[in-house]
């Protein structure tokens, strides 16, 4: 069944899409991510305008995180101060990305800049995790895990604007969380993802945040920051596609119930495995662009039409 | 000086015909439809156009078998060409060349193969193939290289906006003829116009034209005039629409 998207201005299959919002629903149920590193490249994949792409993502991501936000709100795995504190470096840092995309665009150096990040991004992030668990997966039984004790403090959490973080526990500066969200923020405004893969793995490693806590702080920060970039996206280049985001919506909610089951039966290291490898497999795929001679070196983009 | 001398005698040719004034064939053509909407289920049209050859005057001369070429141009515009190369382990897009006025539609259609129907010299005149159709010239940045309008033709053809058909022409009576104008899904909105020429023993012997428009209809362009005019209000509604969706679910998933 095909249908008309009114701003992409082309038909897709209703059915393709749905399926991709489920399939991105569940792994980002599942790993607390948004999904964007994925939908973002399935999108444009089937034909979507990059830019709408892009830009449609965003209510896509926000629906699936606000239905697996809620379920951690009740069970209490949110720590509203943590998020709360990565919301103010997240909105920074997606100010300083769309400035850096816009002058990226300009100089026609858009697509590999793009291309290059996701690499060097998902890349070193899904060797990190994936290196990390399996290691821990191997030594599983023989080191007792790491507990947090008293007076062992990394350098960055001596900082000053220290803040006490009941629900997670923690009691360390501001400045290494913000500088970790803007980074986020950054990285999201200019490769359109909500950044809950490199933001996991930085509260569990680099924080040491506990992991009942990380997946729903992580949500609750990736939907702010979706719902943002939405309204961001919408007032300045106009290309949310409101039925395509409807369609990514309906079949990422459900995908995300059946991800966020599945992620509760899988123990913790071969869940950081699965997410590593995931991370990685994608960074491959984008290295495979840029190191490989393509098949066809041509592209076309429509600069402007006249009607 | 003889193929200047047979450009303006074709000229000639192509004027009388089109007014019709003397002896020589008039061409009348006619579109099935004249606006094409988009709907939400849009995926694509055929619009059929019909020919009528009128002769005037001498009747003994009809013998001739007629051709017909019917192309079908959407709206233009500048489409920049890159090209990936090499530059150390990686393959980036290092050159590029910008075209002007290239149409976002082409169709040319035929009722046998162009090269058969006339000449290289008249068809480059006549500017009839897609080769002809798409212009040389380029704005700014490096010398021209053929490379790139071949790559620009080669992947509009492979999405399906450029094509030629040499079998969409049909003759359903000697002066008569019936082309179909297939347009996919992702045709570009805009004003199309359609050129239709008429061959007689390879010189062209009259023309016509029309055209059509691909519009939205009005649910479908009240709702990207929104988002184009009221950016922030669709945005902010798209964002109430994606928490709407997202607590629905957690309430009919709700198990504890």
């Amino acid at each position: 069944m095909q249908i008309y998207l009114p701003i992409a201005e082309m038909p897709v299959d209703v059915f393709l899409i749905l399926g991709m919002g489920v399939a991105v629903g569940f792994i980002s149920g599942m790993f607390g991510v948004g999904g964007g590193f994925l939908l973002t490249p399935l999108l444009i994949f089937v034909g979507i305008p990059p830019a709408v792409a892009v830009a449609t993502q965003g209510p896509q991501i926000a629906a699936s995180s606000t239905t697996g936000a809620l379920s951690y709100w009740r069970r209490k795995s949110i720590d509203f101060k943590l998020g709360g504190v990565l919301l103010v470096g997240g909105f920074i840092g997606t100010i300083l990305g769309v400035l850096f995309f816009n002058q990226m665009r300009r100089i026609g150096q858009l697509e590999t800049v793009i291309t290059l990040s996701y690499v060097v991004l998902l890349g070193s992030v899904g060797t990190l995790v994936s290196w990390e668990s399996l290691a821990a997966v191997i030594k599983a039984g023989k080191v007792p895990p790491r507990r947090r004790t008293a007076g062992r403090h990394n350098w960055y959490e001596g900082l000053p604007f220290k803040l006490r973080f009941h629900r997670s526990g923690l009691y360390i500066s501001v400045i290494p969380i913000v500088f970790i969200a803007i980074l986020i923020g950054f990285a999201g405004a200019v490769l359109g993802i909500g950044g809950g893969f490199i933001l996991v793995p930085a509260l569990i490693y680099i924080f040491r945040v506990p992991a009942q806590v990380v997946v729903g702080t992580s949500l609750f920060q990736i939907l702010f920051t979706m719902l943002g970039a939405t309204v961001l996206h919408a007032a300045t280049n106009h290309s949310v596609d409101l039925f395509l985001a409807l369609l990514l919506m309906v079949g990422g909610v459900f995908g995300a119930q059946f991800g966020a089951r599945a992620g509760a039966q899988i123990r913790g290291d071969y869940f950081r495995v699965l997410l590593g490898l995931l991370i990685l497999s994608v960074a491959i795929r984008f290295a495979g662009d840029v190191f490989t001679q393509p098949k066809e070196p041509f592209s076309t983009t429509l600069t402007e039409t006249v009607r | 000086m003889s193929a200047r001398l047979a450009r303006t005698t074709l000229l000639a040719l192509a004027l009388i015909g089109a007014a019709g004034i003397t002896r020589a064939e008039t061409l009348i053509v006619s579109l099935s439809r004249e606006n094409i909407l988009i709907q939400s289920n849009f995926t694509g049209e055929r619009l059929s156009l019909f020919g009528v050859i009128q002769r005037e005057g001498d009747e003994k001369g009809a013998s001739a078998a007629y051709d017909a070429v019917v192309t079908v141009r959407g709206p233009r515009g500048a489409v920049t060409v890159r090209r990936k190369e090499q530059y150390g382990p990686m393959w980036l897009n290092l050159d590029e060349r910008k075209y002007i006025a290239i149409p976002a539609f082409l169709a040319v259609q035929s009722n046998r193969a162009l090269t058969s129907i006339a000449s290289a010299s008249v068809r480059e005149d006549l500017r009839i193939g897609i080769n002809a159709q798409v212009p040389q010239q380029i704005v700014a940045r490096g010398a021209n290289d053929p490379r790139f309008r071949e790559a620009l033709q080669r992947l509009r053809i492979a999405q399906g906006l450029f094509r030629e058909n040499p079998e969409a022409v049909r003759f359903i009576a000697p002066n008569v003829f019936q082309a179909a104008v297939d347009l996919p899904g992702t045709a570009p909105l805009g004003d199309y116009d359609v050129d239709v020429m008429v061959f007689a023993n390879g010189a062209m012997i009259a023309r016509g034209n029309t055209k059509f428009r691909v519009a939205k209809t009005a649910a479908e362009q009240t709702l990207a005039t929104i988002a184009a005019d009221h950016g922030i209000w669709f945005g902010l509604g798209t964002s109430i629409l994606a928490l709407l969706v997202g607590w629905l679910a957690s309430v009919i998933f709700r198990r504890d």
